[in-house]
């Protein structure tokens, strides 16, 4: 067994980690979200509820709060519909190229996220890559405009971003699924699309349920991207949170927004845990 | 260890006259550069049992996968009822599987596993339900029709994956050591239920083990693969008693091998001596040791024609019912024989064998 002395040295350094850079944090996010701020920009100490009923009111926070869940959720469902096909091509049918297809699947979670959101900007600009060729082949007349600034451009840019996040946990699901299986429907009669719908598929759920939470809860939070190419429409709900806790100066109520986004994943990942219990037999 | 083979000879006998169901013609295969099967040609008639033994390595569950459609011969065919085989995939063969560790679909409960090939061939509702019950009911798992695969012990899953294959009526069941993962009586009480179920279904099996005293109980015939070659197919009363060669004789029960050399129609092994009718040359005997028998002195001799011999007990290995004394002659022939328990033999000893039992086999050739 191990000494006191030892157990303490091990396991109070996170534990003091924690507290401080996590615990404190948001305690004092949770105080400060009841708090206000005064004519005169200074943080006043008591109690009150007016930030919360503020969100519920300006229309413009629970509007955007809403955008960011629609971007987050066509990241998510984009995502999956990259991810799937992908983890299961190279799962089931990469043969020896599987190791080389992992890696480039990887690779861009090596290259900066900074450079990832530029390079979109570089293809979708109004004088970019993108809108260059179209005009070159007499597709289009003038630059198409829709491309960059816009939500179209923020869901793009974090369905590539985060593809690797929801291919990663499916095709980690799928290469648990064991072959015998597999073998044993077509064994039974089921052709291969039969047997993907009703073995593979379902055996898949929790890596599914995983990658989709994964894309999900990372987009609702991404704040660069919209900085950088969502422009005016395509603003998300951190960027105001972000505006409040600077310029803005209503550190309270850029609280009381977080702590909502914070009760709202802590839900989701709560719904997504349990489903993934429910899919999963072994 | 005991050898009982516990089928009729008639069953045997009736085999031959069987139309043949499947034909596995040339067959071979090879993983890379290393050769798996070699050349492989066999007839499965129509409700015959037939048992593919062999050690591991001896592709033997490779043969399985090639007659399933898991694996591709690399030449060859296999042909079941005058329609070629190996042609279709897997789902469009009349073969099922029961696989060695069951490979239950975690996802679906007892009754959708057994139901699964059913309901992928999109049959009616009521039959499925009626065929499902029939099923499990054979292998008497109704009372666990709603459970999941994991909530249910080993032996019940076998049952199940038993029934899920059955239930889908094959012309043949392909079973992949289906009884390695039980333990030993529960493995005793399958062998035989399994025997009279396929009795019961008329249906052939094809079974794949390395337990040669599992394929005794079981098979009508036994195809005995040794390095990817088909070492000899016969039933487990003419293989025993009749091995061709020396891996065969060795393989399947436990056999002394004497080798000797035929001179002028009499076989010669050591100081031993007795009338053969083969042609002169090296030959090689295979005795099983239960055909030595300990000459009680107050008896005598139980026939004339019978080869004598001296020996004195170096070892005894105890086996229960019966003992396998190691006993080495006055020449330094040493030899296995099995009693009777009851019978207490000490020392020196006075032993005899009848020639017909010294069964000639050939040398089982090298192979890399």
């Amino acid at each position: 067994m191990f000494s006191r002395a030892y157990r303490a040295a091990i396991t109070v350094p996170p534990l003091l980690w924690v507290a401080v850079f996590l615990l404190v944090p948001y305690a004092l996010l949770f105080c400060y979200s009841f708090w206000s701020v005064s004519s005169t920009q200074m943080i006043v100490h008591s109690w009150t509820l007016d930030n919360y009923r503020d969100l519920w009111r300006v229309n413009v926070y629970w509007q955007t709060l809403f955008r960011s869940m629609w971007i987050a959720a066509r990241v998510m469902i984009f995502s999956l519909l990259l991810g799937y096909p992908l983890a299961y091509y190279l799962s089931f049918h990469a043969g020896p190229r599987k190791d080389l297809f992992y890696q480039l699947v990887i690779i861009p979670l090596w290259v900066s996220y900074l450079v990832r959101a530029y390079a979109w900007k570089t293809i979708l600009g109004s004088d970019g890559v993108l809108n260059t060729l179209l005009q070159y082949v007499h597709l289009t007349k003038h630059p198409l405009e829709f491309l960059l600034y816009s939500p179209f451009a923020v869901v793009l840019t974090l369905t590539h971003i985060y593809t690797p996040f929801t291919f990663l946990p499916i095709y980690a699901s799928l290469e648990h699924i064991p072959r015998n299986l597999v073998e044993a429907s077509h064994d039974l009669g089921a052709s291969p699309i039969q047997t993907f719908w009703r073995v593979i598929l379902p055996l898949s759920i929790p890596g599914v349920l995983a990658g989709a939470t994964f894309a999900f809860v990372l987009s609702l939070g991404d704040f660069l991207a919209p900085l950088l190419l969502g422009g005016p429409s395509g603003i998300m709900i951190s960027n105001i949170v972000v505006s409040l806790f600077g310029a803005a100066y209503n550190w309270p109520l850029g609280a009381a927004i977080s702590l909502c986004m914070l009760l709202l994943v802590l839900a989701l990942l709560f719904l997504s845990e349990n489903l993934e219990k429910k899919w999963s037999f072994r | 260890m005991d050898i009982v083979a516990t089928q009729s000879v008639a069953a045997n006998e009736g085999q031959r006259g069987r139309d043949n169901l499947l034909s596995i013609r040339n067959v071979a295969k090879s993983f890379g550069k290393n050769p798996v099967l070699r050349d492989i040609s066999l007839e499965i008639a129509e409700g015959e049992f037939l048992t593919i033994l062999g050690e591991s390595g001896s592709g033997k569950t490779t043969l399985l996968r090639i007659i399933a459609g898991f694996e591709s011969a690399n030449t060859g065919e296999v042909w079941m009822e005058g329609e070629r085989l190996d042609v279709l995939p897997p789902y469009r063969r009349r073969v099922n599987t029961v696989f060695q560790h069951y490979a239950l679909f975690p996802h679906l409960t007892v009754e959708e596993n057994v139901g699964y090939g059913l309901r992928v061939a999109k049959l009616p509702k009521n039959e499925i339900v009626g065929r499902v019950q029939q099923a499990l009911a054979m292998v008497k798992m109704t009372s666990y029709a709603g459970s999941k695969p994991a909530k249910i012990s080993g032996g019940q899953q076998q049952r199940i994956a038993l029934a899920r294959a059955l239930v889908n009526r094959p012309r043949l069941l392909l079973l992949d050591e289906p009884l390695s993962a039980l333990d030993a009586n529960l493995r005793r009480q399958m062998q035989v239920e399994l025997k009279s179920l396929q009795r019961e279904v008329g249906i052939s099996f094809v079974f794949v083990t390395h337990d040669q005293e599992e394929a005794m109980v079981m098979s009508d015939r036994i195809a005995l693969l040794r390095m990817g070659e088909l070492e000899q197919v016969a039933s487990p009363r003419e293989i025993y008693s009749h091995p061709a060669t020396a891996y065969t004789a060795q393989f399947i029960g436990h056999t002394n091998l004497l080798r000797g050399a035929v001179l002028s129609r009499v076989a010669r092994c050591h100081s031993l001596d007795w009338p053969v009718g083969m042609p002169d040359g090296p030959v090689l005997f295979s005795l099983r040791p239960e055909n030595i028998r300990v000459v009680d002195l107050a008896v005598g001799s139980s026939g004339v024609n019978v080869v004598r011999f001296r020996g004195r007990i170096r070892h005894r290995a105890f086996h229960g019912s019966t003992e396998l004394l190691q006993v080495e002659c006055e020449d330094g022939l040493r030899v296995s024989v099995r009693t009777a328990t009851r019978e207490k033999w000490h020392g020196d000893l006075e032993l005899e064998f009848s020639p017909d039992d010294a069964v000639a086999v050939r040398e089982s050739q090298e192979r890399i």
